[in-house]
């Protein structure tokens, strides 16, 4: 029976999330002239995709009802001790870091620091991130991380691709793979290397055909998937003789003990941070890693960070190179990677700063004294062991019958190894290991063999230096900058932690109008599940029968947003929206492909499109043609017919933003889409404002094929100042057999006997990605239930419409539908300015003297600003951030009248910091005050951005990635 | 400023400095404008040929990337190695920052591409 009313538990959670409410409902609809809300929606909505009936979600659970549930389901998950290695160990997550960072609203709600006068803090700590593993690869640069090592390796094929143009002409060339590299690794490689036509030949080191001539590059793993660690200087010099140029896939805690693959030549370097103090998540989120030589700094993909200087010249931080990236270059980018991992990266960089070059070798060596132990021990057994060099990781070699009688005593004591095929197995040993472990180890391996446990005289012995031939023992320094060695007591990291997160403004400062990246509401209980235990500490590729939560939550989750796209199926494997997008793509691809249509390749790609979608279509094989956009912003429907019948015979689909990246709905979109289809193409919906559609309308009632959710942005994962982010993607049931698959995992929702495998190879090292995060939008969708999302679309779009109707006398809004209705978000331009002197920057800086983050600055339309609220944002915070541009736009109209100087004035000199306002000196002609405190409310918390405007072309004409020497500092 | 007359100009607002047989090639100042503050120019290597109407190069700023197009047909026959520590010269002396010098297959080539008054014309639109 339902309990009474009254009864029912308090805490739920929609009203906590959304953020208008009761009157202020009520003015906010009077200030937008819609009688309700129910009116405003229907306008901003073309009836025609409207959805008919409620979404099929299970009711919202409230915040305590949620956390209890979800308690059972993490039960159901058993936290085995994982030496399963294959590239993920277990790890000590120092609590100082757990506490202060990872489980830190500052550190965890801000966005990718392209305003960099107010993200100083994880600036420097990303930063330290490419200093470390500079010093640890022995490499010249790197860069602020990638998804993971999967895609990492990607990434280095294509780079060498991209520098040995001139070797291969019009040629695709072949990318050489050791057979020794992880197999999700090499899966992955399969699923980067077919679109671009790049042949894989996969095999021993020893046999690599370097001398083929259309033989570009060549990656080998070090230490390698069994654990063997190899003198590679040998094989990398026989490579550059041969014109060949080598990328190493390695271990940073390695690195600690091994000569660096800098040191032995490598061109490239990478790998996966997260042994470095980030939990295994079931697979993720964690930090990949990619180094390169200088020469090759230009090719590099990802987000690098530089120094550079201030207005003042002091020191400041900032992304440099950014022309690399997709934003800028489009279908010319290295690479279409646009989140990355800047939270993991911080958190490993923030782990290498807490241990130092001494805590991190004496971390590398105890875990290689456990295995130097263990194989002694074992031995002693009777066991042989297979790797002749090793760091952390035995292969040991026995006959069927005892690796049965090993797998079934170790998964009694809740152990688990790598069984590779019938007779081997490995053991992979980490940071957490203890003697309790080995002896735990040692008993299994004991009662097969038929004898008794072995004691370990650890103590006795004492540490030992690793065994290997002096070329592969390291010699050189690694952390030597300052900052790795000064934060050694948990006062000094607490505080430093600190003083970077107070340098940067996140959502637990002020709202973040970013349009196109919904920075709403990341709730504290979705959050905090992510750190038990049960879902931290999995192994990604631990048996299925350990695994029954997160399966769980992955199967109820794949329902919720089928529910909610309206389509067949789900995957949650890709990391990213642009890794969303590459996937959608190759499925689309492989959908034609199976209809013997190989032929299509053609991908049209309106005007207004995210930067993402030209660089995942080429990523994925496809040629791009653009089509225009009309003078209302929306796609010409008539140019985009016209392309479409000419490129019939070829067009693979197109990729289209729905509501447009202009932030309207457009009437078109269901024409647009038949038109796609007539001609045989299908459509690939960017959901990157899926914030306005949700319950209101869906991928599959507008007429597409395939779409992918950022979970970062409608789904309340956190954009954790530049990453993790989720990118699934939903398909109809026609693309559902072509779903990503997995070498180590089968992720098929499908049951095997429904026919063959048509599955894509894995676009992620990981079978569900980062799987740990999916448990935040699985607490947004439960805890809101049906009524509750679709109440946060539509209160999104009245916080927009609330905006351009405060905002519309003051600024221009570029966009919207014919009836004056915006969807989430809205585009103010300011280009009628700049003829005056003032440009869109310039406001951007200035809106932190205020305490805000800029809106999203020249994106879709150069020399404009785009808003989006969220819904999470209540009433009282707009009208600050709408009284701060209209009092900037008075600050302008100062400019244009003459009234303010056009050099010297609040907008030029914007942001202001504490240090120049307080400064004996002040040259400017306007007031102090009115540089800091511009309005009353300002000065109740005053935000101060801690360096001033950073100087660009500076940073780029000077790059330096590195942290600098300690002098520069003084 | 004004454009040189000793110059020939493309539409894609590149500009050449015919001396004999050889071409020295470089970005308008209206070029330079739109680009913003330069900080990249990426150059083919000497030896190398270039069709007129190609890609020869690219230029950057912090916020755009533009191709350099080549106004005539020739072999790279030197590279601006300055422009690599100094890009802003781009900005300040545009019509002086040569980017490369190529000998011209056919020399009078450069001869029908437009003159400084042309060019102006061009970007008054």
């Amino acid at each position: 029976m339902k309990p009474a009313p009254f009864l029912e538990p308090l805490d739920t959670f929609a009203p906590r999330h959304i953020g208008p409410r009761g009157d202020d409902v009520a003015a906010m609809l009077k200030q937008v002239g819609a009688a309700s809300l129910d009116q405003l929606i229907d306008e901003a909505i073309p009836a025609s995709i409207r959805l008919k009936a409620p979404l099929d979600l299970p009711p919202a659970e409230s915040e305590s009802t949620y956390l209890g549930r979800l308690k059972g389901i993490a039960k159901k998950n058993k936290v085995f001790r994982s030496f399963i290695g294959l590239g993920y160990s277990d790890t000590l997550v120092p609590s100082v870091i757990r506490r202060n960072l990872f489980e830190n609203t500052g550190w965890y709600t801000p966005y990718t620091p392209y305003q960099a006068e107010i993200a100083q803090g994880r600036l420097e700590s990303l930063l330290n991130f490419q200093t470390m593993v500079i010093d640890l690869t022995g490499m010249a640069v790197a860069n602020a991380s990638l998804l993971d090592e999967g895609t990492a390796a990607g990434e280095a094929m294509t780079l060498l691709h991209r520098v040995q143009g001139k070797k291969l002409g019009d040629a695709n060339g072949t990318f050489l793979v050791s057979d020794r590299c992880f197999p999700q690794t090499i899966a992955v490689l399969r699923s980067r290397a077919e679109p671009l036509g790049i042949e894989l030949k996969i095999g021993p080191v020893d046999q690599m055909p370097l001398d083929e001539p259309l033989v570009f590059g060549a990656l080998v793993q070090y230490p390698d998937e069994a654990g063997r660690l190899d003198d590679l200087k040998p094989f990398i010099d026989k490579a550059h003789a041969a014109g060949v140029r080598v990328a190493v896939a390695t271990d940073l805690l390695a690195l600690a003990l091994a000569t660096s693959p800098g040191e032995m030549g490598a061109d490239v370097v990478f790998g996966n941070s997260q042994r470095f103090g980030v939990p295994l998540g079931f697979g993720g989120p964690h930090a990949a890693f990619f180094a390169t030589s200088q020469e090759y700094v230009r090719h590099m993909p990802g987000r690098v960070i530089g120094v550079s200087v201030d207005s003042h010249g002091h020191r400041a931080y900032r992304m440099a190179l950014q022309t690399r990236e997709q934003h800028i270059r489009r279908e010319k980018a290295t690479s279409n990677i646009c989140t990355a991992q800047a939270l993991l990266a911080n958190m490993a960089a923030m782990y290498a700063v807490y241990h130092g070059p001494e805590g991190i070798r004496a971390i590398a060596s105890r875990v290689h004294t456990f295995a130097r132990s263990l194989e002694g021990a074992l031995a002693s057994l009777g066991y042989q062991q297979s790797n002749l060099q090793y760091f952390d990781t035995l292969r040991i070699k026995t006959d069927a019958a005892k690796v049965a009688a090993i797998r079934a005593a170790a998964e009694q004591r809740q152990i688990n190894f790598r069984y590779v095929g019938d007779t081997e197995i490995g053991i992979a040993l980490d940071e957490t290991v203890t003697t309790a472990d080995l002896s735990a180890i040692l008993d299994v391996f004991a009662a097969a063999a038929g004898k008794k446990g072995t004691a370990v005289a650890l103590d006795a012995k004492g540490a030992q230096p690793p065994s290997w031939p002096a070329s592969l023992r390291r010699t050189s320094a690694y952390l030597t900058h300052p900052v790795f060695n000064t934060h050694r007591s948990e006062s000094e990291m607490m505080r430093y932690i600190r003083s970077l997160e107070r340098k940067d403004v996140g959502l637990d400062t002020s709202m973040i109008p970013l349009g196109s990246c919904t920075m709403k509401l990341n709730a504290a209980t979705e959050m905090y599940p992510v750190s038990w235990e049960e879902f931290s500490r999995m192994h990604p590729f631990a048996p299925a029968d350990q695994t029954e939560g997160y399966r769980q939550i992955c199967e109820e989750l794949e329902a919720a947003l089928c529910a909610i796209t309206g389509f067949a199926a789900v995957s949650l494997q890709p990391n990213s929206g642009a890794q969303g997008e590459f996937a959608g793509l190759a499925v689309m691809r492989a959908y034609h492909q199976s209809r013997g249509d190989a032929a299509r390749d053609v991908i049209l790609i309106p005007s207004s499109a995210h930067g993402t979608n030209p660089a995942s279509a080429v990523m994925a094989g496809f040629k791009v043609i653009v089509t225009a956009t009309d003078a209302n912003g929306n796609v010409d429907v008539a140019d985009l017919k016209k392309k479409a019948e000419e490129h019939a015979k070829v067009l693979a689909g197109l990729m289209v933003t729905y509501p447009s990246t202009h932030g309207v709905f457009e009437d078109s979109i269901r024409e647009i889409c038949a038109a796609i289809h007539q001609y045989g193409g299908q459509v690939y919906m960017d959901g990157a404002n899926m914030n306005a559609q949700v319950g209101l309308t869906s991928p599959a009632a507008i007429g597409a094929d395939v779409c992918h959710l950022n979970l970062h942005k409608t789904f309340a994962i956190p954009h954790g100042g530049g990453g993790p982010g989720m990118g699934p993607i939903g398909v109809a049931k026609h693309l559902a057999p072509f779903l990503p698959g997995h070498p180590l995992v089968d992720v098929r929702r499908a049951p095997a006997s429904a026919g063959a495998d048509m599955s894509i190879p894995p676009v992620s090292a990981a079978p569900w990605g980062s799987a740990s995060i999916l448990l935040i939008s699985y607490a947004y969708i439960r805890m809101l239930g049906a009524a509750g999302v679709t109440d946060a679309t539509r209160y999104a779009i009245l916080n927009a419409n609330y905006i351009k109707s405060r905002l519309e006398k003051h600024y221009d809004v570029l966009y919207t539908r014919e009836n004056g209705r915006v969807a989430h978000e809205m585009i103010f331009d300011l280009r009628a300015f700049k003829a005056k002197g003032v440009e869109e920057g310039d406001v951007a800086k200035r809106l932190m003297d205020y305490g805000f983050h800029a809106p999203t600055v020249s994106f879709p339309v150069p020399g404009t600003l785009m808003i989006e609220p969220t819904e999470s944002e209540p009433k009282a915070e707009l009208d600050r951030f709408c009284d701060a541009l209209i009092a900037i736009r008075q600050e302008i109209e100062d400019v244009i009248t003459g009234k303010a100087d056009p050099k010297d004035n609040v907008l030029k000199h914007a942001p202001h910091t504490a240090a120049a306002v307080s400064a004996d000196a002040w040259p400017h002609a306007y007031s102090r005050e009115k540089a800091a405190y511009p309005l009353p409310w300002v000065r109740a918390s005053k935000f101060w951005p801690t360096v001033g405007r950073v100087d660009n072309p500076y940073g780029d004409r000077n790059l330096v990635c590195i942290c600098p020497p300690i002098e520069s500092y003084q | 400023m004004a454009y040189p007359t000793d110059l020939q100009y493309t539409k894609e607002h590149e500009w050449i400095r015919v001396e004999g047989d050889t071409g020295a090639i470089g970005i308008t100042d209206f070029a330079q404008q739109q680009l913003g503050d330069v900080v990249y120019v990426e150059l083919p290597d000497v030896g190398s040929t270039m069709t007129a109407g190609q890609v020869f190069g690219t230029i950057e700023s912090v916020k755009a990337v533009s191709e350099l197009f080549a106004p005539v047909t020739g072999e790279v026959v030197a590279t601006n190695g300055d422009l690599k520590d100094r890009p802003d010269q781009v900005n300040s002396k545009p019509h002086e920052s040569w980017m490369v010098k190529v000998k011209l297959t056919n020399p009078g080539e450069a001869a029908s591409l437009m003159d400084a008054a042309a060019y102006e014309a061009l970007i008054a639109k």
